[in-house]
C-alpha cells in the first residue's frame, strides 16, 4: 500500500486539476501555465538523459522538439481539418481520440529518427564537437522548415484546433490538459524504468569512464543510440503536445533560444537527477510567469540567477541524487529502481 | 586447441615500433606474467587483446576465433576480462552498481523489456544481482557494496576492480600492474587474492607487474619483453638468471 501511495496521490492530484479546470476554477491562464509546465517536465528530463546521464552537451534539443511538433500538426492537420494545401480531413472528427495520439506518436517516432543525425556521428565524436554538431542539427531542422512551403514556411503553421474541436465534440472536457498531463507521466515514467535498469546504467558508465565501459562490455554504440534516440523521441513528444497547445507553430520558436531554456532547467535541476530535471522544469515555468512583471528584464535576472547557482552550486539543485537519496524517509513510499 | 594464441602481433604508431613480431601461447588455468622495462610494449599487449587497438600485423586469436576487428565490448562478451593501470571504476556510482554493469553482455532482455520490466527483466535482473552479490561475498566487499568507488581506500578499490572484471565470468583475466600504488599489506593481500582467484574459478590469469616478489610467487611461466620484442620467456627460476633480462633491467656492466 505504502509503495503506491505516490502514484494514488498523483493520479489524484492530476485527477483534481482536471476536475478544476472543468469546473473553471482554474483560470484559461492558470491551465495554460499547467499545460507548459508539463511540456518543461517533458523537455527538461529527456534532455536530462542526453546532458545529464550521459555527460554530452547536447544544445539542439529545440530541433527534435520542432520536427515532432511540425509532424504532430501536420498528421493532426491531415486527420481532421481542412487544409487549402493538404486538402479534407481523412478521419470523421469521431476518431479524434485515436488519431491525436497517433499523430504524437508519429511525431516523436519522426524525432527520434532525426535524433539519429546526432547519434550516428556520437559513435566517434565526443564533447565539444559533438556539441557543435548538436546546433547544426538544430540549424538544419528550422532552415529546412523555413524552407517548406507546404507547411507554411517562416510563417507556420496551424489548424490543429480543429483536432481538439473533434474531441471536444465527442465529450466537454479539457483533452490537451489530460494529453499534456498523460504526455509528462509517460515521459518521467519512462525515463525512470530506462535510468534504474542495470541496462539503462550503461549510459552513466560511458559518462563516468567511457574506456572502462568499453572495456567491460557495455555495447557502448548502442547505449549512445539509445540515449540519444530516446531523448529526442520524447522530445518530439513534447512538441506535439506543445504545438497542439497553442494551435500554431513557427520555426523561430524552436530555435536556440528554446534549446537553451532547456539546457538552464536541466542545470538548476541537477544533472543526472530525474527528479531533479522535473522540480526545475516546475520551478522554471512558475519563476518565468512569477517575473512576468519585470518584462523584458526577466531576461537579466533569470541568467545571473543562473550565475549565482553556477558560483554557489555548481552541481544544481539536486545533484545527481534522487529525492529519495536526500529525504531517506521517502524510501517508504517509493524506491528509485 | 590453446585458450589464446598470438602470432607476430606487431603495432605499429606512426614511426614507433611498440610491438614486434610478440608470440605466445596460453592454455587453460595458467598464472603467466608479462614484465619488462617501462615502455616495452607490455600495455600495448593488452590493448591490442582487449580490442582497444588494432594490430598493425599478426594474429590474434580467442578460443581459435580471430578476434580482429571486433570491438572491446564484443571480446569481452568471448570472456576476455582486464583492469586497468590507472584505477577506472565508475566513481559515481556505488560498488555494487559497478559490479553489475559489467555484465551488460549478458543481460538477456531488451529496450522494450526494461520499460514494461516483463518477467523476463525481474528474473534476469534477479540474476545480475545473485552475481554481484556472490562476487562480493567472496571477495570481502560485501560492507562497501554501497558506497562510492572513490571514496574507498586504494586498496579496496582495486579489489574492487578484480570483482568487476571477474563478474564477466572471463576464461582470460589480464591485470595490468595490479600492485601498483599498494602499500606492502596490501601487495600481501593482493598476492593472495589472485591466488585464490586462480584457485577457485577455471581462469586464465595473465599480469604485468614490477614487483618481482609478486610475480615470483604467482607465476609458473614469465614472458619479458623489451622495445616490444621478446628476450627470454620460461620459468622464474630461469628468468632471474637470465642475462639478457638482467641486462635488459640493469644495463649492460661494460659501462
Amino acid at each position: 500500500m505504502q509503495k503506491h501511495f505516490i502514484t494514488i496521490g498523483l493520479f489524484v492530484l492530476l485527477a483534481l486539476i482536471t476536475v478544476l479546470a472543468q469546473a473553471g476554477v482554474l483560470s484559461p491562464y492558470h491551465v495554460s501555465v499547467l499545460m507548459f509546465m508539463g511540456v518543461n517536465i517533458i523537455l527538461a528530463s529527456s534532455l536530462n538523459l542526453v546532458n545529464g546521464y550521459m555527460g554530452e552537451f547536447s544544445c539542439g534539443h529545440g530541433g527534435f522538439m520542432c520536427v515532432g511538433a511540425y509532424v504532430s500538426a501536420v498528421c493532426s492537420v491531415l486527420m481532421f481539418s481542412k487544409n487549402q494545401i493538404l486538402g479534407a480531413p481523412l478521419l470523421p472528427p469521431s476518431l479524434a481520440l485515436l488519431g491525436f495520439p497517433l499523430s504524437l506518436l508519429a511525431g516523436s517516432a519522426a524525432a527520434a529518427v532525426a535524433g539519429l543525425v546526432v547519434a550516428v556521428p556520437s559513435f566517434k565524436t565526443r564533447g565539444d564537437y559533438l556539441a557543435i554538431i548538436t546546433l547544426a542539427a538544430n540549424y538544419i531542422v528550422i532552415s529546412a522548415i523555413n524552407n517548406m512551403e507546404i507547411i507554411g514556411g517562416p510563417r507556420g503553421f496551424m489548424g490543429m484546433n480543429a483536432t481538439e474541436v473533434a474531441m471536444k465534440g465527442l465529450a466537454d472536457i479539457p483533452w490537451v490538459l489530460m494529453w499534456v498531463m498523460a504526455g509528462t507521466v509517460f515521459t518521467v515514467w519512462l525515463l525512470r524504468r530506462f535510468v534504474s535498469s542495470t541496462l539503462g546504467k550503461g549510459v552513466p558508465a560511458i559518462c563516468q569512464d567511457e574506456i572502462a565501459a568499453e572495456i567491460m562490455s557495455v555495447d557502448t554504440n548502442r547505449m549512445k543510440l539509445i540515449a540519444f534516440m530516446l531523448s529526442s523521441g520524447l522530445a518530439g513528444l513534447a512538441g506535439g503536445l506543445y504545438a497542439q497547445i497553442l494551435g500554431y507553430v513557427n520555426p523561430q520558436s524552436f530555435d536556440i533560444m528554446r534549446s537553451t531554456e532547456v539546457m538552464v532547467m536541466v542545470y538548476l535541476g541537477g544533472m543526472g537527477s530525474l527528479s531533479g530535471a522535473t522540480l526545475s522544469a516546475i520551478l522554471f515555468t512558475v519563476l518565468m510567469e512569477a517575473l512576468r512583471f519585470l518584462g523584458v528584464w526577466k531576461w537579466v535576472v533569470i541568467p545571473l540567477l543562473l550565475i549565482l547557482l553556477m558560483q554557489f552550486r555548481p552541481e544544481g539543485i539536486m545533484g545527481n541524487k534522487e529525492l529519495s537519496d536526500l529525504f531517506p524517509k521517502l524510501r517508504k513510499y517509493y524506491s528509485f529502481k | 586447441m590453446p585458450l589464446l594464441e598470438i602470432n607476430g602481433l606487431t603495432r605499429r604508431f606512426g614511426g614507433l615500433i611498440a610491438v614486434n613480431d610478440f608470440n605466445i601461447e596460453l592454455g587453460e588455468h595458467e598464472l603467466v606474467a608479462l614484465i619488462g622495462p617501462n615502455g616495452a610494449g607490455k600495455t600495448t599487449v593488452f590493448n591490442l587483446i582487449s580490442g582497444f587497438y588494432q594490430p598493425s600485423e599478426g594474429s590474434i586469436r580467442f578460443k581459435g576465433r580471430d578476434t580482429r576487428g571486433l570491438r572491446p565490448n564484443r571480446v569481452t562478451s568471448l570472456g576476455v576480462a582486464r583492469t586497468f593501470q590507472g584505477i577506472r571504476l565508475w566513481g559515481e556510482m556505488h560498488v555494487l552498481d559497478n559490479i553489475r554493469i559489467a555484465q551488460h553482455y549478458r543481460l538477456g532482455y531488451s529496450l522494450l523489456d526494461s520499460f514494461l520490466r516483463t518477467k523476463n527483466y525481474v528474473t534476469r535482473e534477479k540474476a545480475i544481482d545473485a552475481i554481484a552479490w556472490e562476487l562480493l561475498e567472496a571477495m570481502d566487499l560485501k560492507d562497501c557494496a554501497f558506497e562510492l568507488p572513490r571514496n574507498l581506500p586504494y586498496g579496496v578499490q582495486r579489489r574492487v576492480e578484480i570483482a568487476r572484471a571477474m563478474s564477466v565470468k572471463p576464461s582470460l583475466l589480464l591485470l595490468d600492474e595490479p600492485a601498483a600504488g599498494l602499500n606492502s599489506s596490501d601487495v600481501e593481500g593482493l598476492i593472495k587474492l589472485v591466488r585464490w582467484i586462480y584457485d577457485s574459478y577455471p581462469v586464465t590469469i595473465w599480469m604485468i607487474e614490477h614487483q618481482m616478489k609478486v610475480v615470483m610467487s604467482l607465476c609458473s611461466r614469465i614472458k619479458v619483453i623489451d622495445f616490444g620484442a621478446t628476450i627470454a620467456d620460461g620459468a622464474p627460476e630461469e628468468i632471474q638468471k637470465n642475462p639478457t633480462v638482467i641486462k635488459a633491467y640493469l644495463g649492460d656492466d661494460t659501462i
